[in-house]
C-alpha cells in the first residue's frame, strides 16, 4: 500500500491529528447531549450501566489493537481468538475444570494464538493482512471445532452474575475498573515510553526503525502476544456477562474495534495516531449505535451508522490535507509534486 | 549454482545472463503457472479420494452440485483478483452480492413477466453503481481500499437491511423461467457455471493482452514507479473496483436464481472465503502477480474442500478452518517460492560477473 505522508509534512501532521483527537471529542459530546435531549431513556444511568458493558470488549481489544496499528500491521484474528477462548473456555468447564483455573489457560491460549499471528508476521516477515485473515479463519474454525453448534450455559451464577456487578451505589460495572487501569498502562507505553517511540517509528519506515537500533520484529511479535492474550481475557468477559460460551460469539467484533481504531484518528499506514483519540472513537461508535437502538432504529440497519462513520474519519483528514497542499502549493511556484500519497 | 532446465534459456548463456531480467520474469512466470498446476493436482486428488470413499461423489447430481456450488465463489474471485493484482482490496463483495440478491428478488415480485437478462442487467448495475462508490472513494479521495471496502461492507450491508426491513422472498415467489435458469444444463454443465466461466474467460485474456490489463500489474507490483510511467493509477484502479463491483453484483443475480429464497443476509461473510481462494490461487496479497485462473482454481478448490468434507466423514465444523490453514500455507508457500527465485536470479548474476 502507497506510504502515507512524506517526511516534510509531518510536523503538519502532528497538529492535525492533535486536533482530530480533539474532533471526536466534540462530536462525541455533541451526541451525548443531543441524545439527551432528543432519546427517550438516553440520560438514565441504567442505559449508561449498559452501554458501559458493550463497550467494554470493544475498548479492552482496540487498546492492543491500536499499538498494533501504529506499527502498521494489522490483527484481524482478534474476534476469532474471542470466540475460541470463549469455546475452550466452555469445554473446560464441561469437562469439570474449576473456572480458577481455566480462566487463566484459557488466557494463556490466547497468547499462543497470538504468537502464532506473531511468528507469522514478524519471524517470517508475511502481510500481517493476509496472515490474520488466514488466522481469523482458522481460529474461528477451531471454535466449532471444539464446541460445534452446542453452547455452555451453566456456569456458575457467582462468575455470570459478578461480571456485570456494578460498582457499589452505581451503575458503572466494575469491569470499568481493571479496563481504566489497562488504558492507562497502554496510554503510558505508547505516549512515555521509548517502546512507544519506537512503534511509532516502525510505522513510519520499518527499515530506518531497524537502522536505528529498535527491536522491530522481536516487538511486533510481543504486541501480537498480548493481543492474543487480551482478546482471549475479552473472551471471558464475554462469556460470563451472556452466561454462554458458543463457537460464534463476538463474531465480526473485529471489524467494529477496526473501525473505532480507524474512527479515533489512527492512521492504517501506521505511525499517527493518539490512545485518548482511539478511546473518544470507540466511545463516540458505541454511544450512537446504542442511542439510535434506544431510538427503536433497528439494529440491521445501524452497521449503515459504522460504516459511514468509518469512511467519513477517513476522507475528511485526508481531504482536508489535500486541501491544504493545494493551497500551499498555489503560493510558492508549485513544485511538481506527485500527490498527497506520492511515494 | 543450480541446474536450470529452463526450455527457453537455450545454449547462448551470454545473452541469457544480458537478459536476466527477462529471464527473471520468465522464471517467476514459470512459477504461478506451477502454481496453477499444484492447485489443479491438490483439486484432482481431493476429488479422487472422495470419490473412492464414495463414488456418488462424482455421479451426475454430485457434479451438478460441485460446479454449481463453485460457481458463485468462481465469479467474486476473479473481481476479486483484479483488485488485489493492484494492491487493493475489495472486502464489500458480500454485502454488494446481498444487495443486488434481493435486488434481483424485488424485481420479480414486482413484475414477474420480466425477463432474465433484465435481471441480470439491474444485478450487475446495482454493483456497478456500488463499485463506483468504492473506486471514487478510493481513487478520488485517496483512501485505502481496506478501509473504504470495510466501511461500504457495513453500509452496503446495512441498506440492504433497511430496504429489506425483514422481509424475506421466498422461492415460490420467483417466477419459474429464472428458477430454471438455476438448475438448466447445456451438455451437463450447469448454465450457471458457464456464466462464471465466461467470465473468468473474458478476465482472463484482457489482463494478458491488453495494455491497460497489464498496467494493473504495472500499478500493483510499484504504484509510484507506474505514476512516474504515466500509467494513469487512479482510473484503473477505479475501474478494477466498479469490475468487482459489477461481478459481485453479477453474482447476486446468480445466487437469487440458485436458491430462490433470499433475505438481506445473503452473501454475509462471503468476502472472507473469496479472499482467500485468491490467496490460495496465488494472488500476492500486496499486488502485481498472480492470474483470474489461479484465482477461479482456488475458488473451486475451496468449495469442493465444503463438499467433499461431510463425504470423507469430517466433522463439518472443520472446514472453516481448514480454509484458514490453507491460506497460512499458501502465504507462506509464495514467500518461501519469492525467496527460491530471488536466490536463483542472485546465482545467475554471480555467475555472469
Amino acid at each position: 500500500m502507497a506510504p502515507d505522508r512524506t517526511t516534510g509534512r509531518s510536523a503538519r501532521w502532528v497538529s492535525t491529528f492533535g486536533t482530530w483527537d480533539v474532533l471526536v471529542i466534540v462530536v462525541l459530546a455533541l451526541v451525548v447531549v443531543g441524545s439527551s435531549v432528543l432519546v427517550e431513556g438516553f440520560a438514565t444511568a441504567r442505559f449508561w450501566g449498559f452501554l458501559l458493558l458493550d463497550i467494554v470488549p470493544i475498548a479492552l481489544i482496540a487498546l492492543p489493537m491500536t499499538l498494533i496499528v501504529i506499527t502498521g500491521e494489522i490483527d484481524l484474528s482478534v474476534a476469532s481468538t474471542l470466540g475460541l477462548a470463549s469455546a475452550v473456555l466452555g469445554q473446560l468447564w464441561v469437562s469439570g475444570l474449576p473456572l480458577v483455573l481455566a480462566v487463566p489457560l484459557v488466557v494463556l491460549l490466547g497468547a499462543l494464538l497470538g504468537a502464532v499471528n506473531g511468528l507469522f508476521v514478524a519471524g517470517f516477515g508475511l502481510p500481517s493482512l493476509a496472515v490474520t485473515i488466514g488466522t481469523l479463519a482458522l481460529y474461528r474454525g477451531l471454535a466449532y471445532v471444539v464446541l460445534g453448534d452446542r453452547a455452555v450455559a451453566d456456569f456458575p451464577i457467582g462468575w455470570t452474575g459478578n461480571s456485570i456487578e456494578a460498582l457499589p451505589g452505581t451503575t458503572v460495572p466494575w469491569v470499568v475498573l481493571p479496563l481504566a487501569v489497562l488504558a492507562i498502562g497502554f496510554g503510558v507505553l505508547l505516549h512515555a515510553t521509548p517502546v512507544g517511540r519506537g512503534l511509532y517509528a516502525m510505522g513510519n519506515n520499518d527499515q530506518a526503525a531497524t537502522f536505528s537500533g529498535i527491536a522491530v520484529a522481536r516487538t511486533k511479535f510481543w504486541l501480537y502476544v498480548v493481543t492474543g492474550a487480551i482478546a482471549a481475557l475479552a473472551g471471558v468477559f464475554w462469556t460470563m456477562r451472556y452466561a454462554s460460551a458458543r463457537a460464534d460469539n463476538g463474531a465480526g467484533l473485529e471489524l467494529s474495534v477496526v473501525a473505532a481504531v480507524l474512527l479515533g484518528g489512527v492512521s492504517i499506514f501506521g505511525g499517527r495516531g493518539t490512545l485518548v483519540g482511539v478511546l473518544a472513537g470507540v466511545l463516540l461508535l458505541m454511544t450512537l449505535r446504542n442511542a439510535l437502538q434506544l431510538a427503536d432504529v433497528p439494529a440491521d440497519t445501524l452497521t449503515v451508522v459504522t460504516g459511514t462513520l468509518l469512511i467519513v474519519s477517513v476522507v475528511g483528514p485526508n481531504a482536508a490535507g489535500m486541501l491544504r497542499a493545494r493551497m500551499r502549493r498555489r503560493r510558492p511556484a508549485a513544485p511538481p509534486v506527485a500527490g498527497a500519497e506520492g511515494a | 549454482m543450480t541446474t536450470t532446465t529452463r526450455p527457453g534459456a537455450g545454449p547462448d548463456a551470454a545473452e541469457v545472463r544480458a537478459r536476466s531480467g527477462a529471464a527473471g520474469m520468465r522464471l517467476g512466470h514459470r512459477l504461478f503457472v506451477a502454481r496453477e498446476v499444484g492447485i489443479g493436482l491438490a483439486l484432482v486428488l481431493l476429488v479422487g479420494v472422495t470419490t473412492a470413499v464414495n463414488p456418488r461423489f462424482l455421479s451426475g447430481q454430485g457434479r451438478q452440485d460441485l460446479m454449481l456450488g463453485a460457481t458463485i465463489l468462481v465469479v467474486l474471485a476473479v473481481g476479486q483478483a483484479i483488485v488485489i493484482i493492484t494492491r487493493n482490496v475489495d472486502l464489500s463483495v458480500g454485502s454488494i452480492l446481498g444487495l443486488a440478491a434481493f435486488a434481483t428478488g424485488k424485481l420479480f415480485l414486482a413484475m414477474p413477466d420480466a425477463p432474465i437478462v433484465l435481471a441480470v442487467l439491474v444485478g450487475t448495475g446495482l454493483g456497478v453503481l456500488c463499485g463506483v462508490v468504492n473506486g471514487a472513494l478510493i481513487a478520488v479521495a485517496r483512501v485505502p481500499a481496506l478501509v473504504v471496502t470495510l466501511g461500504t461492507l457495513y453500509v452496503f450491508r446495512g441498506i440492504d437491511y433497511s430496504w429489506a426491513a425483514g422481509q424475506q422472498i421466498n422461492a415460490a415467489d420467483m417466477p419459474s423461467g429464472f428458477k430454471s435458469m438455476g438448475t438448466a444444463d447445456l451438455l451437463g454443465i450447469p448454465l450457471l457455471a458457464l456464466f462464471a466461466v465466461a467470465v473468468l474467460l473474458v478476465a482472463g485474456f484482457y489482463l494478458k493482452s491488453y495494455r491497460s490489463g497489464r498496467e494493473l500489474y504495472a500499478i500493483g507490483s510499484d504504484p509510484a514507479a507506474a505514476r512516474l510511467h504515466g500509467i494513469p493509477v487512479g482510473w484503473r484502479v477505479f475501474g478494477a473496483l466498479v469490475v468487482s463491483g459489477g461481478l459481485a453484483g453479477l453474482a447476486g443475480v446468480l445466487y437469487a436464481a440458485r436458491y430462490g429464497t433470499l433475505d438481506a443476509a445473503a452473501g454475509t461473510g462471503i468476502e472472507l472465503n473469496v479472499v482467500a481462494a485468491v490467496v490460495v490461487g496465488g494472488v500476492a496479497i500486496f499486488g502485481g502477480s498472480g492470474s483470474v485462473y489461479g484465482a477461479a482454481l482456488g475458488a473451486v478448490l475451496l468449495s469442493t474442500i465444503g463438499s467433499a468434507l461431510p463425504v470423507l466423514k469430517v466433522n463439518p465444523f472443520w472446514q472453516q478452518a481448514v480454509v484458514g490453514a490453507l491460506i497460512l500455507a499458501a502465504i507462506g508457500l509464495d514467500r518461501a517460492l519469492a525467496a527460491r527465485v530471488a536466490n536463483r536470479l542472485r546465482g545467475r548474476k554471480a555467475r555472469g560477473a
